[in-house]
């Protein structure tokens, strides 16, 4: 994974952050994330980020979870074992209602907090960047890519004026990698390679 | 022409003023400190019982089913009566995080956490009863239906207690699922401020990497919505499936399909009466009064006598049912049986806890009262328990063959196993309270704004602003 720059804003107030999120993009900004405490209704919408498609990924796995239990079912009473129960019928399917309901919900559950898990790639053991560890408190932290191009200072003093009560720099791995929250976070002892070099 | 809009404010659902730093120092504080003295004694008592129910459990175990009091006339006793009535607990908990979340309503934010995690612990209760009851608990999992080497065997999807396996798993399952997606950012925070290593890497590793990134949080509120759609039905299918059990059988005084609703009705009862009791407790051991407010007790005591007057109603419809249909069975069940017969004690109990002293929260005075809301919650879980002993042993004791007829006393080891899962119960929810957070820190800072004591006098000082201003307009409109 490479190790980036970035010139990190924390701000005390949400009130302040998204005028301020709206004034980075306006002067061209390369914003890499905003991290909250808590969700931040419209925020997303503030950053352009696209809607999540998690709803259609636990519709997909319901509908998978109601095809599993009938057609299993079906199966097993009508062509495997069509066994006669008190002279019910082989296929009654008013009976297969309680259980094809609960595995819709169970196979669309399940999978969607996979899903989730997946994409926003959080697991046992996963350890990310944390630019602030108050960003868990009650710091809302932006955090901008460094490029050649950007003149820090100047990034520096725009998003003082933005409203940010405390600017630095900060080297960090992206992407992430697996690793313990209790040990050294060793991107900061390493040596970073000049960013025009 | 005067016309002004005046907006009752609603009560603040986080007293004090409070800003984000301070909601996390409030509710994190209690797990980063040594537990109290209450919480020792509370928990030892908790693993003396659990320790008590072990043994009973290894006593049936080892001698057989028979050394519960269950005869050929009664053969479901206390077991299902305990089990429906777990299982009943455990609702109030997806009710108040799903049912309310997607009502929007706010006043849900204090105590989903604890009730979530009551629903979690009331189903794991739940489930050992039916599996205990098997007798031989080695071949529980012959209730799964799997491709098996014992020749085409499957297990009958027709079976109401099969369906109550499928219920009870995904119930349990996805309350987990529900309850541990939002714990992620709140372990996040006590991560972030940890002192010690070892509590770094235990929430480190709870936490799963969570960082609150606006993505992340945006993907968690969907996960969060769809969850709560899903779990709305699940909360009601799960009851309804729980009283199919008896509801398809032949039985006098099961056979009705008044059931799903009225056990559903129940089992919210019962349920935020047993929120009411523990977050009663939790809030007065750890200072969390700012948070779980008056206004939140009030909010689940009107709940609590909405379902207690369905369940009343319910009561009334059954006796009616059996007079109205003129079946001889029927009748003789509810009326001389139920309401008269040797276990009538049990049957007036029922009525007097869950449909007499219920009506107490018409009143606002009683609504808000902390001691009246916490006797309540007590008379109103042993109504409940009582309901169910009602619903199956007295249906079952007159059976329809005068010469089985029987009476029925409990055993020490089914009075053990009920009192060991109170043990286990009760030892969960005080690991709970000791190592996670009790209430949802993010969800409250997310109220905060909205509904805090700040924005109320800030809302207050508007409307006087407003109103001078208005005041002063029309004198100089004259």
């Amino acid at each position: 994974m490479a190790v980036k720059k970035f010139v990190v804003g924390n701000f005390e107030d949400e009130a302040v952050l998204f005028p301020a999120v709206k004034k980075v993009r306006t002067a061209g900004y390369k914003i890499h994330d905003v991290y909250t405490p808590f969700p931040v209704h419209g925020l997303d919408h503030a950053l352009g980020l696209r809607e999540t498609s998690l709803h259609t990924a636990g519709f997909i796995y319901g509908i998978t979870g109601t095809t599993t239990a009938l057609s299993c079912m079906s199966w097993i009473f009508t062509t495997d074992w069509p066994l006669n129960i008190g002279g019910k019928p082989h296929l009654p399917l008013p009976a297969f209602i309680p259980i094809t309901f609960e595995l819709t919900v169970l196979f669309s559950a399940v999978g969607m907090v996979l899903t989730f898990c997946y994409l926003c790639q959080l697991a046992p053991f996963v350890k990310k960047h944390i630019f602030n560890p108050r960003q868990t408190d009650d710091k809302f932290v932006m955090a901008i890519e460094l490029t050649e191009k950007t003149n820090v200072e100047e990034l520096k003093n725009f998003l003082t004026a933005a409203g940010a009560k405390d600017v630095h720099e900060q080297t960090a791995e992206t992407g992430w990698w697996l690793g313990r929250f209790d040990r050294d976070d060793m991107v900061f002892n390493k040596p970073v390679a000049p960013l025009n070099a | 022409m005067h016309l002004k809009y005046e907006s009752t404010l609603r009560e603040p659902l986080v007293d004090g003023v409070k800003d984000y730093h301070q909601v996390t120092e409030d509710i994190i504080r209690p797990i980063e400190a040594k537990p109290g003295k209450l919480w020792y004694v509370g928990f030892f008592i908790s693993l003396t019982l659990l320790g008590f129910g072990a043994f009973s459990v290894f006593w049936q175990i080892y001698f057989g089913v028979g050394v519960w009091n269950l005869n050929k006339t009664i053969g479901w006793g206390w077991d299902i009566t305990n089990f429906v009535w777990w299982v009943g607990i455990g609702h109030a908990g997806t009710l108040i995080s799903a049912i309310l979340l997607l009502f929007r309503q706010g006043w849900r934010t204090g105590v989903n956490r604890a009730a979530e995690a009551m629903t979690i612990f009331a189903v794991m209760c739940a489930g050992q009863f039916p599996i205990i009851h098997m007798g031989r608990v080695w071949m529980a999992f012959f209730i799964l239906p799997y491709p098996n080497t014992r020749g085409p065997v499957w297990v009958n999807f027709n079976s109401p207690l099969l369906w109550d396996v499928f219920a009870i798993s995904t119930y349990f399952t996805v309350s987990l699922l529900f309850w541990y997606s939002g714990l992620l950012p709140d372990f996040a925070t006590i991560r972030d401020r940890a002192k010690t290593k070892l509590r770094k890497l235990l929430y480190g590793i709870a936490s799963f990497g969570w960082t609150g990134s606006t993505k992340h949080w945006q993907r968690h509120e969907a996960l969060s919505l769809v969850l709560a759609g899903l779990s709305t039905p699940l909360v009601l299918s799960v009851h309804t499936i729980v009283s199919f059990d008896f509801a398809t059988s032949v039985i006098p005084g099961w056979h009705t399909t008044i059931f799903p609703p009225y056990f559903v009705a129940g089992a919210i009862f019962s349920g935020f009466a047993m929120v009411q009791t523990l977050l009663i407790i939790t809030r007065k051991i750890l200072n969390l009064e700012d948070y779980i407010t008056i206004g939140h007790m009030e909010a689940m005591n009107k709940v609590i006598v909405l379902t207690g007057s369905i369940v009343g109603c319910a009561y009334l419809t059954e006796l009616f049912m059996a007079w109205y249909s003129a079946v001889p069975y029927e009748f003789d069940t509810f009326y001389k049986f139920r309401a008269a017969g040797p276990l009538g004690w049990s049957y007036w109990i029922m009525m007097t806890c869950n449909v007499i002293s219920p009506q107490v929260f018409w009143f606002t005075k009683m609504r808000r009262n902390v001691m009246v809301t916490f006797v309540m919650s007590i008379i109103v879980n042993i109504g409940m328990w009582f309901e169910r002993f009602v619903i199956i042993c007295t249906s079952l004791y007159r059976d329809y063959i005068p010469s089985s007829w029987s009476y029925y006393t409990p055993s020490w080891p089914e009075v053990g196993f009920y009192l060991g899962t109170f043990g286990l119960f009760f030892t969960c929810y005080f690991l709970f309270a000791k190592y996670f957070p009790v209430i949802a820190v993010a969800e409250i800072k997310h109220v905060l704004k909205t509904s805090g004591e700040n924005y109320k006098n800030e809302m207050v000082k508007y409307e006087e602003e407003s109103a001078e201003k208005f005041a002063h307009d029309v004198a100089h409109a004259h």
